[in-house]
């Protein structure tokens, strides 16, 4: 029996070895380690002197910087993930339906899928630029000056609008596959008790389809939290930092962490920590909603 | 009964919608064609509609951007990305699912965990072990860390989950050995979840931005998304540059997914529909 037991160890070990190298090199290990960096202040060049314990998490997390960037981060995921979920939503429904051409529409729909959240920060800093910018051309002279991204109101609005669009292939394909998976008998059951169309869709679809709403809630607030690249190439987390995420805190160019390693772990452990909160929050509220079928 | 059908002026109506969404969808995408097409000094003028049609902007582009560099260089990082994480996940997954070996359990749960760590946490200490390393604008520094991923051994654990039990009995009786049975019977059975797994890790390969921006400067390194982000930096002055820049690197990939509708759909929806 013992020797059942231990029998494949030998091969297991060889068949794990990569991947276990691998996530333990560069995620486990960095993780422990940034934890233990994030106490200490370290020079340009790379040598951390400096131990300033873990006082310097509560100084971090309690810092003006951080806060702001936390409350732009939480105003960034509630302006994009619901108008991004409705929208893929909406865009879902409005192609289920098997008419003529609708492939068509489909492919158009999925298509911001192909290019990657640079790519399309490029392309909206070339609609959204004053001097340059098409949409501000159309939108009028109101936007011209000083220009949406530059506006301290507005900025926030105009990366958000690129990172909605941005996502809006993937939202829609994952909504469009959990539609075609709601059984077709539910409806024409629900059609022979006299379920009106919204009645249909508020009772039969949505609860049924809500495990994918939750999922696609789920990754279009973690890249909310995650966003880097948009800010990076239009804003550069600016006007006065009513752009700065907490990513783009940890990352972005010409801020105090990006000379000091040990100032840049305590900002991304801090992070760590607050979407694992996310996570943790996201699943408890939402779960209790969601239908699973069965 | 045909509840999916609709007649009339509703089924207008939903196309008036379709038509409108698409256009609004496309916008973006239909400046940048525009604007990629014109000589350098009309792009700003009449952005809407294609005048003097010219392939020289984006051929200015591809030579003046190094996109031909940043093409090659993301494709092979993508590349062995890809083909190492199938690797690294088939093997792990079939030891999850066909090996027994004390903590079995414990090991993949620990696996797992490593899902909740985001990226960003990591990537400072990374940072410094490519320093260390003199990995610092290198191929080695953009792959080696994504050889592997927890993601991916889990997809595909799920799917030698459905495999019987019985089949590797069978299998075991007729003198197929471990390797043996992975290699005939499992990958194989497994091979659509194996084709999504490669699309995903490509993409999301293809698409990373914030590692090569921390771990290169040395423009021989730049993949496609650092590479159009310093051609933006470079030709402020010239717009028409960038614009026909973002067409040329969002033209292959955009290619790559119109072939791999299928894959790429069900590599989407792999976390959403339950297991």
């Amino acid at each position: 029996m013992r020797q059942r037991r231990w029998r494949d160890s030998g091969l297991a070990v060889l068949m794990l070895g990569p991947s276990i190298v691998i996530l333990g090199w560069f995620v486990v290990y960095p993780l422990v380690k940034a934890m233990i960096l994030g106490t200490q202040r370290c020079s340009p060049s790379g040598s951390c002197p400096v131990h300033g314990g873990l006082q310097q998490y509560v100084d971090a997390f309690t810092s003006t910087q951080f806060q702001d960037a936390l409350i732009v981060t939480i105003k960034y995921a509630l302006i994009t993930v619901p108008i991004g979920v409705v929208l893929g939503l909406a865009l879902a429904v409005l192609a289920d339906k098997y008419i003529r051409g609708i492939g068509i529409f489909r492919t158009i729909f999925s298509s911001t899928v192909a290019t990657s959240v640079a790519v399309s920060s490029v392309m909206w800093f070339f609609l959204l630029n004053p001097n340059v910018g098409v949409l501000a051309d159309l939108l009028g002279g109101v936007f011209k000056t000083p220009g949406l991204l530059q506006g301290k109101g507005t900025a926030l609005w105009a990366v958000s609008a690129s990172s909605i669009w941005a996502n809006l292939g993937f939202t829609f394909i994952v909504i469009t596959a959990g539609l075609q998976s709601v059984p077709k008998d539910l409806y024409e059951s629900a059609y022979v008790d006299g379920a009106n169309g919204l009645g249909r869709f508020t009772n039969v679809t949505l609860p049924l389809i809500s495990p994918v709403l939750l999922f696609v809630t789920v990754v279009l607030t973690a890249r909310a939290f995650e966003s880097f690249a948009e800010v990076d190439l239009l804003t550069q987390g600016g006007p006065k930092g009513s752009t700065t995420t907490l990513t783009y805190l940890a990352y972005g160019r010409g801020l105090p962490t990006s000379s000091d390693d040990g100032l840049r772990a305590t900002v991304s452990v801090l992070v760590f920590f607050v979407l694992l909160i996310l996570a943790l929050v996201q699943f408890r509220g939402l779960e209790k909603r969601v239908h699973y079928g069965n | 009964m045909a509840i999916d059908q609709i007649r009339g002026g509703r089924k207008i109506g939903r196309y008036v919608l379709l038509v409108v969404m698409a256009a609004i969808v496309l916008f973006p995408i239909y400046v940048m064609v525009i604007g990629a097409l014109k000589p350098g000094n009309k792009v700003l003028v009449n952005p809407l509609l294609p005048s003097n049609v010219t392939f020289s902007t984006i051929t200015r582009a591809w030579r003046s951007g190094h996109l031909a560099r940043a093409l090659v260089n993301s494709s092979i990082v993508a590349l062995v990305v890809t083909t190492a994480q199938v690797i690294t996940s088939v093997m792990a997954a079939y030891a999850f699912v066909f090996l027994k070996f004390p903590g079995r359990t414990v090991v993949f749960v620990l696996f797992l965990a490593t899902l909740l760590v985001p990226l960003e946490a990591t990537l400072t200490v990374n940072r410094r072990t490519m320093q260390s390393l003199g990995w610092l604008n290198s191929y080695k520094g953009l792959t080696v860390p994504f050889l592997a991923t927890a993601f991916g051994i889990f997809m595909i654990r799920q799917v030698f989950l459905t495999i019987p039990k019985e089949m590797r009995e069978a299998a075991s009786m007729d003198g197929l050995g471990h390797i043996g049975f992975l290699r005939e019977v499992a990958v194989p059975l497994s091979r659509p979840t194996i084709g999504a797994l490669a699309l995903f890790a490509f993409l999301t390969s293809w698409n990373q931005y914030l590692w090569p921006v921390l771990i290169t400067t040395n423009s021989d390194y730049n993949t496609v998304q650092t590479g159009i982000a310093a051609l933006q930096r470079a030709s402020l002055s010239q717009p028409n540059l960038v614009i026909a820049g973002t067409v040329i690197i969002a033209l292959p990939i955009f290619v790559v997914l119109i072939s791999f509708q299928r894959q790429l759909v069900r590599g989407l929806t792999a976390g959403a529909v339950k297991g």
